[in-house]
């Protein structure tokens, strides 16, 4: 199904939630909405679901408007925060409710809904607890319980909102990985909402990045991390060093190298002289040999081996922060750095912004 | 580890599940906190000298009258039109405060309006007034010449000085403990779960019948017990409003002062007992019902 949200505004009193929003879900697609907390990700996805109402704008599904439906008739599947479970029921009857609230003359009868119940609850592998109720039940399989009874009533699209939030990191990752597969598998439209960028780019097919009540950048994970279209999109997507720098007639020296500056919405950088940014990937400083590149002078402050790649903080003269740079393992026995090396770096890669107009 | 999750096959997708409830065992738990002999001591003291004491001399003054003497006692036609009385308006008092004073918590934790703090204030008068003045009060409302029951009157309804009044005077000291055991509970209970079921295509009476109200049962049985057990022993605003006619209007309580006076002690205590007897009887159940519906509703 296509979600097309079309300049949604939604005000809470003096505060703006969402500002004159666009935002196109195709079909079969995985979108995460990513921003921090107050971004106002979790009322658009509210909005979209129909729990809450837009000031402005319109929702169309399928390109009919589903701005004056209730919830319960848009056929959407909301996975809660807290899983919303209900705590009276055991978990059969929890993934039953959907079909059971169904007016008489359109119910299904009794034994096909245990039918179909067991079979969703053999699907996210929580048959043998059907019996239990939601107390009996662990964090993870709590939130799976939570996702059959949405998917009982055959959604047209599924929304989650930080559906992993309150699990810890393993069985967060074990789930996603699970959810990826559903939502192959059953070829649904989903969106969900998370502030965590490893999520959203690990699992998303197209990313969201939200701040402030506007979208910043939508983009496939590769693009919004390799690309990042605004500064803050930089500072939220990843690992990044942030350093002061002057741009003059549109170019910016640093390490020793000249970059061409840019805004973010693409208008000419202002000429003459003014204070910028430039990002820097950790993974895009290089240790250099001096003798043939020109590069910034840095001492190695503190290493942290563990992992696949190391991490190792520098300072670096001018700059009056800890600069992060990232080296896959094996780079990093070969140079055999240590704590209180002096060091030559340069960087591989860096984008220069003026500062954001706020 | 639990058997339950040893033998499952779900290990790669699980944290643990909560341990299963203990039972039984040993009384003295390890605590971080000392005292159960001096606390359990007090306790059991406490509960002897203040409630088991009373309830014990009750029973044995009654002992005074022989078998046949208390069962004539507690059988006289009399004491059974009292029983039923007292009884049967307790009960009835009681639902409608279940229905009534359940409004009134909901009205109280979901909707905002000017002056709530003092409505939700005068739910409480009932606790504080002396019942004698909640009795000559509604007596006076009530009375055939009183600001409502002239109105009542010619509609042919007679509240003060019948059995009627009664009910109307238990309805109105049981009204806080209903309100004030629901309203918490309902002020706990997340909005996301009623989302939830409207997301699930649940009318709004779906919603309540099937979600809110089993999560509200327990506190409300709890909210109609303690309100049935104050209006069997409610004496004070009842006497002024129920016209005390033997056989007809008299409660129980009442019975009990009446053969005080008469210095008929051990009549007394026998019709005591037999209220405390059948009391208990009736909590009895409801505390199990109580304690059931709670465990299967244990919190999330």
């Amino acid at each position: 199904m296509v979600i097309e949200v079309n300049r949604i505004t939604k005000r809470f009193e003096a505060f703006t939630a969402l500002k004159n929003l666009d935002l196109e879900v195709r079909p079969g697609e995985l979108v995460a909405l990513l921003g921090p907390s107050g971004s106002g990700k979790t009322t658009l996805l509210r909005i979209i679901a129909g729990l809450e109402f837009a000031d402005e704008g319109r929702i169309l599904f399928d390109g009919t408007n589903a701005g004056d439906r209730q919830v319960g008739e848009r056929r959407v599947g909301f996975v809660f925060q807290h899983y919303a479970l209900f705590r009276h029921m055991t978990v059969m009857e929890n993934v039953a409710f959907g079909l059971r609230v169904v007016p008489r003359d359109k119910r299904m009868a009794n034994a096909d809904i245990e039918k179909r119940v067991m079979k969703l609850l053999s699907l996210v592998q929580l048959d043998r607890l059907a019996g239990r109720y939601p107390s009996q039940l662990s964090g993870g399989q709590r939130q799976r319980v939570a996702l059959a009874r949405a998917l009982a009533i055959e959604p047209r699209v599924l929304l989650l909102d930080e559906p992993f939030g309150a699990l810890d990191a393993k069985v967060r990752k074990e789930l996603r990985r699970w959810l990826r597969r559903l939502h192959d598998e059953m070829s649904l439209t989903s969106i969900f909402v998370t502030h965590d960028q490893e999520e959203a780019l690990e699992l998303a097919d197209r990313v969201v990045v939200m701040n402030n009540g506007a979208i910043e950048q939508i983009g496939t994970p590769e693009e919004v991390y390799n690309m990042p279209a605004t500064p803050f999109v930089y500072e939220f997507l990843g690992n990044i060093n942030r350093i002061d720098c002057e741009i003059s007639h549109g170019k910016a020296r640093l390490w020793g190298v000249e970059v061409t500056a840019e805004t973010h919405d693409g208008t000419p950088v202002p000429s003459g002289t003014l204070k910028g940014h430039a990002y820097i990937r950790p993974h895009d400083i290089t240790f250099i040999d001096p003798s043939k590149q020109e590069g910034a002078p840095a001492v190695v402050r503190h290493v942290a081996a563990a992992g696949p790649t190391a991490r190792i903080e520098l300072a670096v003269e001018g700059i009056p922060h800890l600069i992060e740079a990232e080296l896959p393992r094996q780079q990093y026995l070969e140079l055999g750095l240590r704590t209180g090396q002096s060091v030559t770096i340069a960087a591989r890669a860096a984008r220069v912004f003026p500062p954001a107009a706020e | 580890m639990s058997p339950s999750t040893a033998n499952s096959t779900l290990a790669g997708y699980d944290d643990a599940p909560p341990p299963p409830r203990a039972w039984g065992g040993s009384w003295r738990q390890p605590s971080v906190l000392p005292g159960f002999g001096i606390t359990m001591g007090f306790t059991l003291f406490y509960l002897g000298l203040l409630v088991l004491l009373p309830l014990m001399a009750l029973i044995f003054k009654a002992m005074e009258f022989s078998w046949e003497q208390i069962w004539a006692a507690a059988t006289a036609p009399r004491a059974l039109a009292a029983y039923r009385l007292s009884f049967g308006a307790a009960f009835i008092a009681a639902v409608i405060n279940l229905f009534f004073g359940g409004l009134v918590s909901w009205v109280l934790v979901r909707y905002q309006f000017p002056f709530k703090r003092i409505v939700d204030g005068l739910v409480d008068l009932p606790f504080a007034l002396p019942t004698a003045v909640a009795g000559i009060a509604l007596a006076t409302l009530y009375a055939p010449n009183g600001w409502i029951g002239k109105l009542l009157d010619p509609i042919g309804i007679k509240v003060a000085y019948t059995p009627l009044g009664v009910v109307v005077a238990l309805v109105f000291i049981g009204l806080p403990f209903v309100v004030r055991t629901v309203q918490p509970v309902l002020q706990d209970l997340n909005k996301d779960v009623e989302e939830a079921a409207a997301s699930l295509g649940a009318s709004r009476w779906q919603t309540f019948r099937r979600v809110i109200a089993p999560s509200v049962m327990p506190a409300a049985l709890t909210g109609f017990a303690l309100a049935f057990a104050r209006a069997l022993g409610e004496y004070g605003s009842v006497i002024f409003i129920a016209g005390n006619l033997p056989m007809k209007s008299e409660i129980a309580p009442l019975l009990i002062i009446i053969k005080l006076e008469q210095y008929d002690y051990a009549g007394a205590a026998t019709i005591g007992s037999t209220m405390l007897i059948v009391s208990f009887l009736l909590l009895l159940p409801i505390n199990v019902l109580q304690r059931w519906s709670r465990l299967r509703s244990a919190e999330v």
